[in-house]
């Protein structure tokens, strides 16, 4: 019995090296790519021509801002629409849950498009600028977003907190901002985080609307100086990387304080 | 655990009085409410009792905003408030499940209303205090909803809803989640609470015992109508309805014969309480509580003792008819003595006019 259990014990460990070396060759690959001298020395030039590269900070930046965008729309349209069918319709889950999915199937040319015919009318200032970006990626985001926000609110008893909210004299947008938005922070956070990680990464959308971007510098960038894209890519990761380790102590501070929902009878 | 002995000036207030006028409320082909009529006075504890489904829930979600009506009124101190949103009544509820914020700690939820009213935040935190002395956590304000028991949770929710200086005090199952110890001890709480305060309470409950020991007036309903509401002594002593008596309290169904307005049951004539529609000769089934029926050792008596249940100063004794009908008696215990299980016994019954089972 107790070999049993210390063979069992061991696929755990087995499964989480595996994982590891799946997620971590890749980079400890990338580095060593981009720390690749001639001669076959290794130094950190490559790291050093980052910044004196034109378009670093510009696309970076234009990136930071389209991804901070597309976290706002998405939540300010999202969190009080996936409220409202857990609250109201949630016979309705599954169909929204499918709608949501669909731009994972559809064809980026096609939401492209779709989205250029939406907002062919629209200001200059929407259709030439990277804002058109962030109406693009609030819809490429959706699937991750529905999903996170719909496990955030099912572990919550919303309509007991919203009735309760409501009684003690709560409008519909303090419910929202003071009762749901606090209890679902983790989950937001992770969608946030999410909508950041997809747009610091995306390059199909941008690169076919034309819009310099940090993913779209990387590829052209990398045409050019494959060691300063690499480069460039771990920079990116590690910017992700950083943010999701803050979201982890956050939210895990919360996870602490909160705990609901699993009170004794006495 | 006990409730502090003085209320807070900031919650003792004059009662307000609830009117339900021919409230109708429909889900589908279900109908939750059917013409519920129900006045409730000033400073009053209600308590609506009934079947699952029978619209009891469904009538206080009305009267607290979160339900809408298809046809009737609600009234509040005479005013109409039937379209008034949730937010904009001044109704303190207390939930079955446990509602309190958890991300908020037990202070701030307590504060929760004040805030949302723009009271001070000084004045927020001296009255949140006031109210968890009031029921018994003035030591646990700084903790968050996950560190308090379910009693705790439900204490520091009615002192959240009593915070707000509610004019109606609604109570949906408040105790249902909590077990049979704390559940007994913070009925009495409520009860104590709400007379200190005074002030007028809707408390629904699927729980008879709850019902009749905490309520001034208990309203029986039945599909989406109220088949009786009165004190709880009249209700169990003299229900209106054959469905009443049958819900509140233990029922024996004894068969009888109808004799003009009497009923005859193993040999005894009782009288009916209502015309029950019944013709002469026809066979029914009367309604007689255990303690109006009186068992006495006789070795020639027409009943076989089965079984008895001590219960203190009452024995609940179990006994059979020669058609087999099972009888409950409950007797008192130094009487009950001689009646053990195989024994004969008379039987006899109290002189009150009886009900007849619906349907039989």
């Amino acid at each position: 019995m107790s070999t049993q259990r210390r063979r069992a014990a061991r696929w755990p460990v087995i499964v989480l090296v595996v994982a590891g070396l799946y997620f971590l060759l890749p980079m400890v690959a990338s580095l060593e790519f981009s720390l690749r001298d001639v001669h076959n020395t290794h130094s950190f030039a490559a790291w050093g021509r980052l910044l004196s590269y034109p378009g670093l900070l510009d696309t970076l930046f234009t990136s930071l801002w389209v991804a901070f965008g597309t976290v706002a729309l998405t939540l300010l349209l999202m969190v009080p629409t996936v409220s409202w069918v857990h609250l109201r319709r949630p016979k309705l889950k599954r169909f929204v849950e499918g709608i949501s999915l669909l731009p994972l199937v559809i064809p980026p040319i096609v939401l492209v498009n779709g989205v250029l015919v939406v907002f062919q009318d629209a200001p200059e200032i929407v259709n030439g600028t990277p804002l058109i970006l962030v109406f693009e990626y609030v819809i490429l985001a959706l699937p991750f977003t529905y999903r996170t926000l719909d496990a955030g609110l099912s572990a919550i008893p919303l309509a007991t907190l919203v009735e309760a909210a409501r009684g003690l004299g709560a409008s519909w947008p303090v419910v929202l901002l003071r009762v749901v938005l606090p209890n679902i922070r983790t989950a937001v956070l992770g969608a946030a985080l999410l909508n950041l990680a997809l747009v610091m990464g995306e390059y199909t959308l941008s690169s076919i609307l034309l819009m310099q971007t940090f993913p779209v510098w990387m590829v052209s960038t990398g045409r050019t100086d494959a060691g300063v894209s690499v480069a460039v890519s771990l920079l990116s990761l590690l910017i992700v990387f950083v943010l999701l380790f803050l979201l982890s102590i956050v939210s895990g501070r919360r996870t602490r304080e909160l705990r609901p929902f699993t009170p004794s009878a006495s | 655990m006990t409730v502090t002995e003085a209320a807070p000036e900031a919650v003792k207030r004059a009662g307000t009085s609830v009117e339900f006028r021919g409230l109708r409320r429909s889900f589908g082909e279900v109908a939750a409410l059917d013409g519920l009529d129900l006045a409730i006075a000033p400073g009053e504890l209600v308590a609506l009792l009934g079947p699952s489904g029978c619209g009891k829930t469904t009538a206080l979600r009305v009267l607290a905003g979160l339900e809408q009506v298809d046809a009737g009124e609600v009234l509040v101190d005479g005013g109409d408030v039937t379209g008034v949103p949730a937010n904009k009544r001044d109704m303190g509820m207390v939930f079955q499940s446990y509602s309190l914020f958890p991300n908020l700690a037990v202070r701030d939820n307590v504060a929760f209303g004040l805030r949302l009213r723009g009271v001070a935040a000084a004045t927020r935190r001296r009255r949140a205090q006031e109210l968890l002395e009031l029921v018994g956590l003035d030591s646990h304000g700084h903790r968050y909803p996950h560190q308090l028991s379910g009693g705790q949770q439900q204490r520091v929710a009615l002192a959240r809803a009593l915070a707000i200086e509610p004019r109606v005090l609604l109570l949906d199952e408040p105790l249902s989640a909590l077990d049979a110890q704390v559940r007994t001890q913070l009925r009495d709480e409520i009860r104590r609470l709400q007379l200190r305060v005074g002030i007028t309470t809707l408390f629904v409950t699927h729980d008879q015992e709850e019902a009749l020991s905490i309520a001034d007036r208990v309203g029986v309903m039945r599909s989406g109508r109220l088949e009786q509401c009165d004190t709880p002594a009249e209700l169990y002593q003299r229900p209106a309805t054959a469905f009443v008596a049958e819900f509140v309290g233990t029922m024996n169904h004894v068969p009888g014969v109808v004799a003009g307005q009497e009923v005859v049951v193993a040999g005894h004539r009782l009288t009916l309480a209502e015309p029950a529609g019944a013709r002469d000769g026809q066979l029914v089934k009367v309604l007689l509580r255990p303690e109006s029926v009186t068992l006495t050792a006789e070795a020639d008596g027409q009943a076989l003792v089965s079984d008895r249940s001590f219960r203190g100063a009452v024995t609940r004794v179990t006994a059979t008819l020669p058609d087999g009908t099972t009888l409950l008696a409950d007797l008192p215990s130094v009487t009950a003595a001689d009646l053990q299980p195989g024994a004969q016994a008379a039987v006899r019954f109290a002189p009150q006019p009886v009900l007849l089972a619906e349907g039989e």
